[in-house]
């Protein structure tokens, strides 16, 4: 099942009712689609479209632009070594030769039991804490080729799952607005009035 | 180590005025709880019980620079708007992605409540009737953080319908990211919060205050830049202004990575604290590692053009960096010590910026992936003494003219200022050449010599183990 689920497609439906313009919903949907099926699939990506009103063929060029998304299976766990200057500073290149090693696979390589896919990445926004990698986003700091090793082996016997869910799953708390407690997006057509606040007068 | 916490690695305190990183001490300080007890939405309420303008007034009086990388004033920018045009909207730049940078995802997964408060300052000074959250796809905690602070907020009216029983009503919408360093370059962060490739817009208009979102007045402030708000409006202008110095005022969260002692982030004042002062002092980094030499420094990112130890008792101070040769950035100094393999150094950034060439401007997607791949060659030990020549005309064709470089007493050479002449929409082409180009300046022997002992020495690894 590649189109969205029935709550999926509910959840998505939400999503798009958030923003002036529904293909503004075109990430986070292209989101929910890798967090059901691992990656995003061309049923996904047609159902996007008829729900945000794209083409497939647009849906296909937003999302090819992004690297996060995977157009076809990758490991359960996504592990991304940064490359960029500070981690490189810190020996982020012997660190990806041990993962290359410890994993059997080379750079972009998938292991033969789908477990691991390895990434090189760009900077991941943790300069201090180099060399850094992140498992399906989330981070292990000053990795050395010990940690790394105990990362996955603790990976592959299951002892993660808690904090590291499997590839595809962004955020483990999503948004949700309540509908008592929400202005609503409106096109943005339909507004040309000031704000009310804005009359020269304190709000409280 | 005293002031660094276990709940917030990377971050270290010290005794210092903190505006943006007060509550970074606790470890429960994402909660609504803590916020609450510490002042939270207290803010907020100081800024509506005044009128829209003279909020604004106050945050212009400050001059609360933009702590996202060009450094422009967050009340003039608001200026901006076209007037009587609406809706208006806010649009949150959280796709923090410079090299060496890390501050913006530090205050979403430590204080999202703080963050919120201050889009919501912005949004009632300014008449934006949404804001919209770019958060980087990639930084999964900060995204939990703030999508249960956000929950949070709405179920105690702090955000959404008649915010405090007000007429200032605003949603705000997290949004994520996808992976895709040039959407923080903010016309690329539009396009791609309307469902598009994430490429920069042609300009004019230079600013989307004026055409944004949906065509419509957008302003686009970085996360550290909203969170000064609350501080701000509870203090006062005059207090901010006290911090730092008259053109820049107030203080700014700088990471500072690479071979220094202690690498971390710092909350530190702006305009005063100087590049020695981080690297050097005790309550800052410490020094360099192993008591080695210093041998250059990023001072604002990535794209920055870099210095070395003559431009050490520079301030955190724009105008000076930038008559210096470089810019301050978004507040990430990399620091590179006596073992570094310099050519290899400036690959890792110059991979960097090809690798995130949108592929709109001819100049960069072509000109990123030529020097990188220039440069590969040098770094491998197969380059020629022409390819130096044509690294720099490579260069020129992104950017015309001198390229900004920092002085240099040993070599005799004076300070070209910034900022470069372009022939590309945005700044991700001319970052690609950067640290070609100060590389090249100031340490062209040591490509040389990759060149003339071709295959003959081995190739170090960037960051040698001492």
């Amino acid at each position: 099942m590649s189109r969205f689920t029935e709550d999926n497609a509910r959840l998505a439906k939400e999503i798009i009712g958030r923003y002036p313009r529904p293909r503004s919903a075109m990430i986070p949907l292209l989101h929910l689609a890798q967090q059901q099926s691992g990656y995003v699939t061309n049923d996904a990506m047609v159902h996007i479209g008829e729900l945000v009103g794209a083409t497939s063929a647009e849906v296909y060029g937003t999302a090819s632009f992004y690297e996060m998304f995977k157009f076809e299976p990758v490991g359960k766990y996504l592990v991304n070594i940064c490359g960029t200057m500070s981690c490189a500073l810190m020996g982020s290149e012997e660190l990806m030769h041990h993962a290359e090693h410890k994993l059997g696979v080379k750079v972009g390589g998938t292991t033969s039991d789908g477990m691991f896919t390895l990434e090189h990445a760009e900077c991941q926004a943790a300069c201090t804490e180099a060399p850094c990698l992140q498992v399906n986003y989330r981070y292990r700091f000053r990795v050395t080729p010990e940690s790394f090793d105990s990362l996955i082996d603790d990976l592959s016997a299951g002892r993660l799952t808690a904090e590291i869910p499997d590839h595809g799953t962004v955020a483990k708390v999503l948004q949700h607005i309540p509908a008592d407690r929400g202005v609503g997006a409106v096109p943005p057509e339909s507004v040309t009035e000031a704000p009310e606040w804005l009359n020269g007068k304190a709000a409280l | 180590m005293s002031g660094t916490y276990a709940h917030a690695p990377g971050f270290i305190a010290g005794d210092r005025p903190k505006i943006v990183t007060s509550r970074f001490e606790y470890e429960d300080s994402y909660t609504l709880r803590r916020f609450l007890a510490t002042d939270g939405y207290q803010g907020l309420r100081a800024a509506l019980g005044r009128a829209a303008n003279e909020v604004h007034d106050e945050v212009k009086s400050a001059t609360v620079l933009g702590r996202g990388g060009a450094g422009f004033p967050a009340g003039t920018k608001w200026g901006l708007t076209p007037q009587g045009v609406y809706p208006r909207y806010l649009v949150v730049n959280g796709d923090e992605s410079e090299p060496g940078t890390y501050k913006d995802r530090l205050l979403m997964e430590r204080d999202p409540h703080q963050l919120i408060e201050g889009c919501l300052i912005a949004c009632y000074a300014a008449g934006l009737s949404q804001c919209f959250l770019y958060i980087r796809g990639e930084m999964a905690l900060a995204q939990e953080r703030v999508a249960a602070a956000l929950n949070d907020a709405y179920a105690a009216g702090y955000v959404g319908k008649n915010i405090l029983g007000s007429n200032f009503s605003v949603d705000i919408v997290l949004h994520w990211g996808a992976g895709a360093y040039v959407v923080g370059e903010e016309t690329a962060l539009i396009e791609s919060l309307e469902g598009n490739r994430g490429m920069p817009r042609l300009k004019p208009p230079y600013f989307p205050a004026a055409i944004g979102l949906y065509g419509q007045p957008t302003i686009v402030n970085n996360v550290e830049t909203l969170a000064n708000l609350p501080w701000l409006m509870l203090n006062g202008a005059e207090a901010y202004t006290a911090i730092g110095t008259k053109t820049s005022p107030g203080t700014r969260m700088v990471a500072v990575s690479g071979h220094v002692k202690r690498p971390g982030v710092y909350e530190i004042i702006n305009g005063i604290t100087t590049f020695r002062d981080l690297l050097y002092k005790e309550e800052f980094c410490g020094g360099i590692r192993n008591g080695n030499q210093l041998k250059a420094f990023v001072p604002g990112g990535g794209s920055a053009p870099w210095f070395t130890e003559d431009q050490l008792d520079i301030p955190f101070e724009g105008p000076q960096a930038g008559a210096a040769g470089s810019m301050l950035g978004s507040g990430a100094v990399m620091v590179m010590d006596e073992t570094t393999d310099i050519p290899a150094a400036a690959l890792t950034l110059t991979r960097f910026y090809a690798h995130e060439s949108c592929g709109k401007c001819t100049p960069c997607r072509e000109g990123g992936t030529w020097l990188e791949r220039i440069l590969s060659r040098v770094v491998d030990g197969k380059g020629t003494m022409a390819d130096l020549d044509q690294l720099i005309e490579v260069g020129t064709s992104i950017c015309p003219g001198d390229f900004p470089h920092a002085s240099n007493a040993k070599l005799g050479i004076s300070a070209v200022p910034f900022p470069y002449k372009m022939n590309t929409i945005c700044f991700v082409g001319p970052s690609a050449y950067a640290p070609v180009n100060s590389a090249l300046v100031l340490f062209r022997e040591e490509f040389e010599a990759k060149i003339v002992k071709r295959n003959t020495i081995p190739v170090t690894a960037v960051g040698a183990a001492s």
